[in-house]
């Protein structure tokens, strides 16, 4: 029955009734309008509400509309199109929202002299000070933390991938399984108990043994996969010219794989950059300058921001939200330069 | 330069998995010798034994002897280093190293061996090119990545990478078989120069190939899928292909001609 009826309709077998380019913004925008109708009418005042009611009521529209217009099968083309768009800004919102409220309120106090002075002069409760002190402590101890963290873990992923057999290669991925589950507190406690037994105090590098074992897994699980990207055939047209497997690991294999391997540092760098309670329990944080990882408390961003945030004063809430405006910068950068190294390193394709 | 390969009772496994058995040949010096057989028969496996590549797939297991110059690969003591710059290997697909430049690529071999003298690398670079018939096609762009090329040329590069550490046997597994007719038959006329000086050793699939290049032939056949590939003869090419004495190689040859 239906079959004459499609045929009726179609005079040409390959061109379908179809909806016009502009059905998709069309519909996203009325389901919008209704949406802010029924929000009004029904007295809701959240605006996640009014979103979630129009993100259905697009998928709905979509297909139903599409269903009597084109037929089932782009109907179910076009709802499946819908809810990637869907889940798109349902992810995308919240980010940009993130971001604009740190902009926004970040750039309050953020300036050249926020930048590099420190709070040593400033009690919580006044306006002024800086995070200097902070930047410093964050670039050393996440800097030493990538020195430890960053070979061993390339090591290892070395180790599993061009190596590792039987037991022990098992028993490494195991643990190095167990590792990425490990909260950064207890990773900061298993430190301080090494502290306490050495009867030492706070210091900055104490922070980044504890950065460095949250780094590793990370570093190791990237590391492995990029190296299992490099095709086979290269380390057998290596080996096959009677080279060493070692210099064939360390001339073709890393070579041919270090963008990625450089790209899946920086992004367990950026990581780490963000950890608060391991600074917490073994650097303590402060408000002086201190230059020097091996001795004495000192400050990092996280922390900066915690502590300002917890102090409870405008002038202190105004420090927070710059802090955290520099701390995403530094990721941000982070994050690009990874993508930069990632590109430049990558094997070239013709003729370039 | 060139080398005779002389193996007895050579049987491979992949873990438990017995995939050729027992097989018995002699590879003479400066000739080519063609290996054919239908698909999965062993002919990879078995070429991969003479230079000790087998070893490095995980669970690759040898047992027999194979002879270069009354020399034991297999014997204690042989570094498998040594053996693979000894007899050099060309794949089926090209596999230039893609972080490399053409000049580097040649290079390669003697560079990761830490085996040269830079004054001499130049011209090591220019004398395998040319071996392998690339020189004229890449000379004005050396520093360009390796993977720019064609796939004629790609595998032309890789054996001129190959005879640039100067090894005494050539193995190449189905060189032509990712390639267009021309460049197949530019690495054909090639292989009849290298012969000159290398003792060759070609696994292909295509007939006419093997009758083209080859001095001497092998035939090789499996019982069963899944059963181990066995050596069925090896003979002057021309014999086999006109009058072979194993009535499985006749069928062989004349089906694929059909
Ligand atoms: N890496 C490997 N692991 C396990 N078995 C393999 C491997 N490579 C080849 N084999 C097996 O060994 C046999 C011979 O294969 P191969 O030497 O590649 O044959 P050919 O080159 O003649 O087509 C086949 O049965 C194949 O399944
Ligand atoms: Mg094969």
């Amino acid at each position: 029955m239906s079959h004459a009826v499609v045929t009726d309709k179609r005079p040409s077998t390959l061109r379908g009734a179809s909806l016009p380019k502009w059905f998709a913004w069309a519909t996203a925008a009325g389901s919008l309008a209704l949406a802010v109708g029924i929000g009004l009418a029904a007295g809701l005042h959240s605006k996640v509400q009014w979103g979630l009611i129009a993100s259905i009521l697009f998928v709905l529209g979509t297909y139903v509309i599409s269903a009597k217009v084109e037929g089932p099968r782009q109907a179910k083309d076009r709802v499946a199109t819908s809810v990637v768009w869907v889940a798109f800004l349902l992810a995308v919102v919240p980010l940009v929202s993130l971001v604009w409220t740190t902009v926004s309120r970040g750039v309050k106090v953020l300036d050249g002299y926020f930048l590099t002075h420190s709070m040593g002069v400033v009690a919580d409760d006044e306006v002024g000070g800086g995070i200097y002190h902070a930047i410093l402590g964050t670039a050393q101890q996440v800097g030493l933390a990538t020195l430890i963290g960053a070979p061993i873990g390339v090591l290892t992923a070395i180790y599993l991938v061009e190596y590792g057999r039987g037991k022990l290669a098992k028993s490494v991925t195991f643990f190095v399984d167990v590792m990425t589950g490990i909260p950064s507190i207890v990773a900061g406690l298993f430190i301080l108990s090494l502290m306490l037994m050495l009867d030492m105090s706070y210091f900055g590098f104490a922070g980044s043994l504890a950065l460095a074992i949250l780094m590793m897994p990370v570093v190791v699980r990237s590391t492995e996969e990029m190296l299992k990207l490099v095709p086979n055939e290269l380390r057998e047209a290596s080996l096959a010219l009677g080279v060493p497997k070692w210099r064939t690991i360390l001339k073709v294999v890393v070579p041919t794989s270090l963008g990625g391997i450089t790209t899946g540092i920086m992004l367990a760098v950026a990581r780490i950059a963000g950890e608060t309670a391991p600074i917490l329990l073994l650097v303590f944080g402060g408000n002086f300058i201190n230059s020097n990882p091996f001795e004495g408390p000192q400050q990092a961003l996280p922390l900066y921001i915690y502590q300002q945030y917890g102090a409870g004063s405008s002038a202190g809430y105004d420090r927070a939200w710059a802090a955290s405006l520099v701390l995403i910068a530094i990721v941000m950068i982070l994050n690009l330069a990874a993508r930069g190294i990632a590109r430049w390193k990558a094997p070239k394709a013709a003729g370039r | 330069m060139a080398k005779r390969i002389d193996v007895s009772g050579l049987t491979a496994y992949y873990s438990a998995h017995k995939a050729i058995d027992d097989i018995s040949m002699t590879v003479e010096p400066r000739s080519v010798t063609a290996f054919i057989g239908p698909s999965g028969c062993g002919k990879s496996t078995f070429l991969r034994t003479l230079n000790r590549m087998h070893e490095v797939t995980p669970g690759g297991r040898v047992e027999g002897k194979v002879l270069l110059d009354d020399e034991d690969l297999y014997g204690s003591g042989v570094d498998p280093v040594a053996v693979r710059s000894t007899i050099g290997m060309v794949f089926q697909r090209p596999n230039p190293f893609p972080t490399m430049s053409i000049f580097d690529n040649v290079a390669a071999g003697l560079r990761l061996n830490g085996s040269y003298k830079k004054a001499e690398l130049a011209d090591v670079v220019e004398k395998s090119l040319k071996g392998a018939n690339l020189w004229n096609e890449v000379k004005d762009r050396l520093n360009k990545p390796g993977s720019g090329l064609s796939g004629g040329q790609q595998q032309r590069l890789c054996i001129a990478r190959a005879i640039a550490v100067e090894p005494q046997v050539l193995l190449m597994d189905e060189p032509c078989s990712a390639l267009d007719p021309i460049s197949t038959l530019a690495i054909e006329d090639l292989i009849g120069e290298l012969k000159e000086r290398f003792t060759i050793v070609i696994v292909t699939h295509n007939m006419q190939q093997a009758a083209r290049v080859s001095d001497r032939t092998a035939f090789f056949n499996l019982s069963a899928v899944g059963q181990p590939g066995k050596l069925i003869e090896i003979d002057e090419t021309e014999r086999i292909f006109s009058n072979p004495s194993v009535q499985a190689t006749e069928d062989y040859i004349s089906g694929r001609f059909g």
